[in-house]
C-alpha cells in the first residue's frame, strides 16, 4: 500500500529530506508532499554578505518548487496545527492532510518582539538584523551611509541559527570599513550572553584572538533585557549598558507557532525534541525532525541538516519497513567562517569532538581553524553545491554524514 | 574532585562549585549555598525557582536556561535577575544542587 509522507517546510532540511526519500522509495511505495506557506527558498548563508554589498538580495532566492525531484508534490499552505493522535496535519483554513510519516523541517523563526524595545523606535533605522532578507538589505543601506561611530553587534540569547555568523559579521565589518578608509572612525563591539566568543574551548581561543587582532571589543555574559533604540543603548538584565550609534542584533529564536498549537509536539520554545542519534521525535514514532526545528544538542546550521538528511531518510524507510532505526547521527557540523580580506576558517565538529586544528576531510584537505584563501574559495563554491548537490540529495564526494577523525589533531588521552 | 561539607554532609562539587551528584543535595544546604552566592536570605520566590530547577532537572536531565525559566517558572526574567543578580540560571542551579545548565552551542 502506498504510504503518505508529509514534509513540513521546504527549506534546506525539508527539501533535501524529501529528495532523498524520493530516491529511496518507489512511487508506489510512497507519495511525498512538501508543505510550505511560500515559494521562496532563500540561500541563508548568503545573507551575511548582503550588508557589505557582496551579494544581491535577488541572487539568493530561488523558487522552492523547482528544487524538488519529480514525484515530490509541493503544496503551498500554512499549517495551523498537528493532530498527533489522528496522524493529521491541519492546514490554515481547516483542511486536514493525513500522513503515515511526518517530517518536521520548519526551522527556527525570529521573534524580535520578545525583547523589550527591539521593535520599537529605531528598529530598521539604527537597529538592524541581517538574519532576514529585508533586514540585510536595510542594513546595507545604513552601512553605506555610516561615516563613523559605535557599532554594537549583539547576540541576545542562544539558540540562534549559525552561531558563528555574528562573529563573521564583525570580521567582515572590520574589512569593509578598512576598505572604505574609515576603520579608525568606527568602534566595533561584539556583545554576547556567553562567557566567551564561542562555546568550545579551542575554537573560542582562536576566535577571541581574531576579534582582538581586528580591534573588536568583546563584552561577555551580557544578557540583553532591553534595546533602547532612541537612546542608543543595549541594557542587560543586570543593569549594564552598551552604547551604540548603530546596532546589529540577532533576535531571539523560536520554533514555529503551529508547534506550540500542537499539544505534545514541542518544548517551551516551540522546538521539537528528538532522539539525537535517530532523529525520531520524542512525541511519536512516526514523526521525524530535521534541521533547526529540532531540539537536539547541535548548532542550528544548514550543515547539520545536510548531514542528518541521509540518516533521517534511511530511518524513515526503516520505520516504514518495520525495521529498527539506525542510531548513527553524530551531530556532525561543518562551518566556513569568513574572516575578511578573502580568507576564511573552517571548523568541523560533532557531539563529542570539539572543533580542532588539522585538515578536512582528511590529511590533504582544507586547513581547519586556520585562515586561508582556500577556505574562502570553499565557502563561495559551497553556494553552487547547495543548489546542485545538497538540496537534490546527492552526495558531496569525500564528505560524509559521519565526522571524519583523520586529518584532525586529536588531543592525546 | 573537590569535596565540600554542607549541613554536616560531605558533597562532591566541580571546579566551579556545582554539585556533581544532585542526589547529595538537601533543602537545608540551600541557605548556605545561597550565602556563598551573595544572597543573604532565601525568599518564597527564590524557593519557587529553586524547586522548579530541581523539578526540571529531574524530568529533563538538564536545568533550564533563563529564557525558558522566564516562560515556565512563573517568575519573569526581570524578577529572576532581581532574585539572582549574578545570573539566574547559573546561580539557581548552584543553589539547587544541579549541574550548570547545558550551554547552547
Amino acid at each position: 500500500m502506498t504510504k503518505r509522507i508529509v514534509v513540513l517546510g521546504g527549506g534546506t532540511g525539508g527539501t533535501l529530506a524529501a529528495n532523498r526519500l524520493r530516491r529511496l522509495l518507489g512511487r508506489d511505495a510512497a507519495e511525498i508532499t512538501v508543505v510550505d506557506p511560500d515559494d521562496e527558498h532563500v540561500y541563508q548563508p548568503g545573507l551575511l554578505f548582503v550588508p557589505f554589498g557582496k551579494a544581491g538580495a535577488g541572487s539568493l532566492i530561488r523558487a522552492r518548487h523547482r528544487q524538488f525531484r519529480p514525484g515530490v508534490t509541493f503544496r503551498r499552505a500554512a499549517v495551523d496545527r498537528i493532530d498527533l493522535d489522528k496522524n493529521e496535519v491541519v492546514l490554515a483554513g481547516g483542511t486536514p492532510v493525513g500522513y503515515d510519516v511526518l517530517v518536521v523541517a520548519t526551522g527556527a523563526r525570529l521573534v524580535p518582539e520578545e525583547t523589550e524595545g527591539l521593535t520599537g523606535p529605531g528598529w530598521m533605522e539604527k537597529v538592524f538584523t541581517f538574519y532576514t532578507l529585508d533586514g540585510a538589505v536595510a542594513l546595507e543601506r545604513a552601512l553605506s551611509q555610516f561615516t563613523g561611530g559605535r557599532i554594537a553587534v549583539a547576540v541576545l540569547d542562544m539558540p540562534i541559527k549559525c552561531p558563528v555568523a555574528p562573529l563573521e559579521f564583525c570580521f567582515l565589518a572590520d574589512a569593509y570599513f578598512r576598505d572604505r578608509g574609515i576603520r579608525d572612525k568606527v568602534d566595533l563591539t561584539y556583545v554576547t550572553p556567553l562567557d566567551g566568543a564561542f562555546t568550545k574551548a579551542v575554537c573560542n581561543r582562536e576566535l577571541s584572538g581574531l576579534l582582538a587582532d581586528k580591534g573588536v571589543s568583546l563584552v561577555t555574559e551580557f544578557n540583553t533585557g532591553e534595546v533602547d533604540g532612541a537612546g542608543g543603548r543595549l541594557v542587560s538584565y543586570d543593569g549594564r549598558a552598551v552604547g551604540f550609534d548603530l546596532a546589529v542584533v540577532i533576535p531571539l529564536h523560536s520554533g514555529q507557532d503551529y508547534v506550540s498549537r500542537s499539544p505534545g509536539l514541542g518544548d517551551e520554545l516551540g522546538f521539537v525534541p528528538a532522539d539525537q542519534r535517530t532523529l525520531q521525535s520524542k512525541a511519536r514514532p512516526n514523526v521525524f525532525v530535521i534541521g533547526d526545528a529540532a531540539d537536539i544538542p547541535t548548532s542550528k546550521a544548514g550543515s547539520v541538516a545536510h548531514f542528518a538528511g541521509e540518516i533521517v531518510a534511511r530511518n524513515i524507510t526503516r520505520y516504514l519497513a518495520g525495521e529498527p532505526l539506525d542510531a548513527v547521527f553524530d551531530g556532525h557540523t561543518n562551518c566556513f567562517i569568513e574572516t575578511g580580506s578573502r580568507k576564511a576558517l573552517l571548523i568541523d565538529f560533532n557531539y563529542d569532538t570539539e572543533p580542532l586544528t588539522g585538515h578536512f576531510p582528511g590529511r590533504f584537505g582544507l586547513p581547519l581553524l586556520r585562515q586561508s584563501r582556500l577556505n574562502h574559495l570553499g565557502k563561495l563554491a559551497f553556494r553552487w553545491l547547495y543548489w546542485h548537490v545538497l538540496l537534490p540529495g546527492r552526495e558531496i564526494p569525500a564528505v560524509h554524514s559521519r565526522m571524519p577523525a583523520a586529518g584532525k589533531h586529536l588531543p592525546s588521552r | 574532585m573537590p569535596t565540600v561539607t554542607y549541613a554536616g554532609t560531605q558533597v562532591a562539587v566541580n571546579d566551579e562549585g556545582f554539585f556533581t551528584d544532585p542526589e547529595q543535595w538537601r533543602e537545608e544546604m540551600a541557605p548556605l549555598l545561597a550565602r556563598q552566592e551573595g544572597i543573604a536570605d532565601l525568599s518564597e520566590r527564590h524557593w519557587q525557582v529553586i524547586k522548579f530547577m530541581r523539578h526540571e532537572y529531574e524530568t529533563k536531565g538538564t536545568g533550564p536556561t533563563v529564557r525558558v525559566l522566564g516562560k515556565t517558572s512563573g517568575v519573569s526574567v526581570k524578577e529572576l535577575y532581581q532574585l539572582f543578580p549574578k545570573g539566574p540560571a547559573k546561580t539557581a542551579a548552584k543553589i539547587a544542587g544541579i549541574p550548570k545548565p547545558r550551554g547552547c552551542i
